[in-house]
């Protein structure tokens, strides 16, 4: 096999750096500074974040990656709210926040729809909580339904939906609100292949039409590549930032690029970063025995 | 090609047909065996009924003797060489017939007691209704916001649960005596028993399922911006709705548990007296047709609120049938 020869990932044309230099321009809706948890564990305390810091801008699509255990979700989950962080701050618009709220929409890998709400009465939810009249936010809620595609199951259970249209009214629900940010936490990653690439594109085009900051949790690399703007890639054990890649594919992505040369070259970078060669993963390799009687007239490759 | 349907596969649905024919055999099987012990003579019958007393005096057409008394009033007979005594198989007097109910229960709705200070039996069950009424829905009314309020604070669970928890294990009727104290001996006592017998096991019951709720809804809805009371009023009750309905219609079966011990406090009424006093005549067929009743009420009241509960609730996944 002959191996193709990559660019780095850090190569850049002129076009990508201005590309990076504007969007670093633009104003930062979301900081996070020094931000550290600790859990008390039955084994003593546990270091699950250490030291994160980094910027999202205004519309910037930013999707986190890192193996299992490096605390993404216990990051997002800080930036949502739900927790409250041992150490640092996170800023929205410069201003701290520390409890759950409507400027930052969720989106959870479980759905969470309300299973007693229709799709439509679940994405007024959030406009109802505000205050909002039951008349404006059925018309505000209908225009989100259309945005994801999903008019004709606005009166429908989420439990007659499929996994992909539930996620999409999750979707909706969260950017009724017209939050500054929105939060996905591995949105897609209990779907099954096509609807996934299907969900990704739907996302890009949703992010391309309105005025949103995306912050995206993944654990697929191909995703993370598709999607994002740059990628903030945590290590384990602390789970600390390791790097942030910015992603030099250009805009607009189409499923083509999987193959273009600065997609496999991120990709190359990212899985270096994320399954690093060690001794310890030879010595946990399988040990493959041969079964006498498989394969006798199958003709071996080398 | 169709497959003959399978009874015995590992937590496979039935057809329909299957489940049909199982739910009358599960009625039908115990009639039979009633039947069978009732009416073939060999399988059971420990007494003789008597048909003609012969020589000896003192048994008397009608009466039901042990069979070994009857054989030795039989030898004394053929000994002194008088008329023997003639009788029939017989089952006890506390097993009757399927037959002798089934008249029975009819007769019980349709005649009228023999004494004017007596109810009818529709008025016994009546009385009883209101009594289970009242009861649950006393209960109920404080039970289910506090199970609730239990289950959605903890702050509220700490304070009552630990006391809750106790009081539950002393058996409602031994509060009989204090309850007529108090309450009078009419309706009153009979009320706080199943109130009692309710109350405690429906806090902590409602509180668990409460806690059930999954809790990503109530962040999803906290990261929609819902706070405080929209929470519990927006979330946490339209959440739970269809499994505390499922609890309530468990608690009020044990509320019926409970009803025969209540109307036994104070002065004696409604299906309880009823029974109690046709035990007392021995009548025993009238005994079993009164507690069939029980039976027929509970098991039409909670089809009917199951058949309720499906229009009331209908996002809740369809149920495998049993």
């Amino acid at each position: 096999m002959t191996t193709i020869e990559l660019p780095s990932y850090l190569d850049k044309s002129e076009a990508v750096s201005a590309r990076f230099e504007k969007l670093k321009q633009r104003e930062v809706i979301l900081e996070v500074k020094h931000l550290g948890k600790q859990f008390n564990s039955q084994q003593g305390p546990v270091t699950a974040l250490k030291d994160i810091n980094f910027k999202t801008h205004r519309r910037e699509f930013v999707c986190v990656i890192g193996p299992s255990g490096c605390g993404k979700s216990t990051l997002i989950r800080i930036l949502a709210g739900l927790e409250s962080p041992s150490s640092g701050e996170v800023l929205l618009d410069n201003k701290p926040v520390f409890e759950p709220g409507p400027d930052r929409g969720m989106v959870f890998q479980g759905y969470t729809l309300f299973p007693w709400l229709s799709v439509k009465e679940n994405v007024m939810f959030g406009l109802q909580m505000q205050g909002a009249t039951k008349a404006t936010a059925e018309s505000e809620a209908l225009n989100w339904i259309e945005l994801v595609g999903l008019e004709r199951f606005a009166d429908a259970y989420p439990h007659q939906l499929s996994g992909g249209m539930k996620q999409r009214v999750a979707i909706a629900r969260a950017l009724a609100n017209k939050p500054r940010i929105l939060l996905m936490d591995e949105p897609f990653g209990a779907l099954d292949a096509q609807t996934r690439s299907k969900m990704q594109a739907n996302l890009i085009e949703i992010w391309r039409n309105i005025d949103i900051t995306v912050l995206f949790i993944t654990h697929d690399l191909d995703e993370a590549i598709y999607l994002a703007d740059r990628i903030l890639v945590l290590k384990a054990n602390p789970g600390e930032v390791e790097e942030l890649i910015e992603v030099s594919v250009p805009r607009p992505r189409h499923s083509g690029q999987i193959i273009s040369p600065e997609f496999l070259a991120t990709k190359k970078r990212l899985e270096e970063l994320i399954h690093p060669p060690s001794e310890e993963d030879e010595a946990d390799g399988l040990h493959m025995i041969r079964m006498a009687h498989v394969g006798d007239d199958v003709e071996v490759m080398e | 090609m169709s497959q003959s349907p399978r009874w015995f596969a590992v937590r496979q649905a039935l057809t329909k047909k299957q489940v049909t024919t199982l739910t009358l055999l599960s009625f039908f099987l115990p009639i039979l065996l009633w039947s069978l012990v009732s009416y073939v003579p060999f399988l059971w019958h420990p007494k003789v009924e008597i048909v003609e007393s012969g020589s000896i005096t003192w048994l008397k057409p009608g009466m039901l003797v042990d069979q070994e008394v009857f054989a030795e009033q039989q030898r004394l007979a053929t000994e002194q060489e008088s008329a023997l005594p003639q009788g029939t198989g017989a089952n006890p007097i506390y097993l009757p017939a399927p037959h002798e109910v089934a008249i029975a229960f009819y007769a019980a709705f349709a005649t009228e007691p023999t004494r004017s200070s007596e109810q009818w039996l529709h008025e016994s069950l009546w009385h009883s209704i209101q009594i289970i009424f009242w009861g649950f829905t006393l209960s109920s009314l404080i039970g289910v916001p506090l199970g609730v309020l239990c289950g959605t604070y903890v702050a509220i669970s700490r304070l009552h649960e630990p006391f809750i928890e106790f009081f539950r294990y002393l058996p409602a009727p031994a509060f009989g005596a204090l309850a007529v104290a108090i309450l009078g001996i009419h309706d009153g006592p009979k009320i706080a028993i199943i109130f009692i017998g309710t109350f405690f096991q429906q806090v902590l019951i409602i509180a668990n399922t409460t806690r059930k709720l999954d809790v990503a809804l109530v962040e999803a809805a906290l990261t929609l911006g819902a706070k405080k009371f929209q929470l519990l009023f927006r979330v946490v009750i339209p959440g739970i709705l269809p499994d505390l309905y499922r609890d309530q219609r468990i608690l009020l079966g044990w509320a019926w548990t409970y009803l025969i011990v209540a109307e036994l406090i104070g002065t004696s009424s409604g299906i309880t007296w009823f029974i109690t006093q046709q035990a007392r005549y021995k009548n025993f067929d009238n005994v079993y047709a009164a507690i069939i009743m029980i039976g027929i009420i509970g098991v039409v009241s909670d089809i009917l609120l199951a058949k309720l509960g499906k229009r009331l609730f209908p996002w809740e996944k369809e149920q495998v049938k049993a």
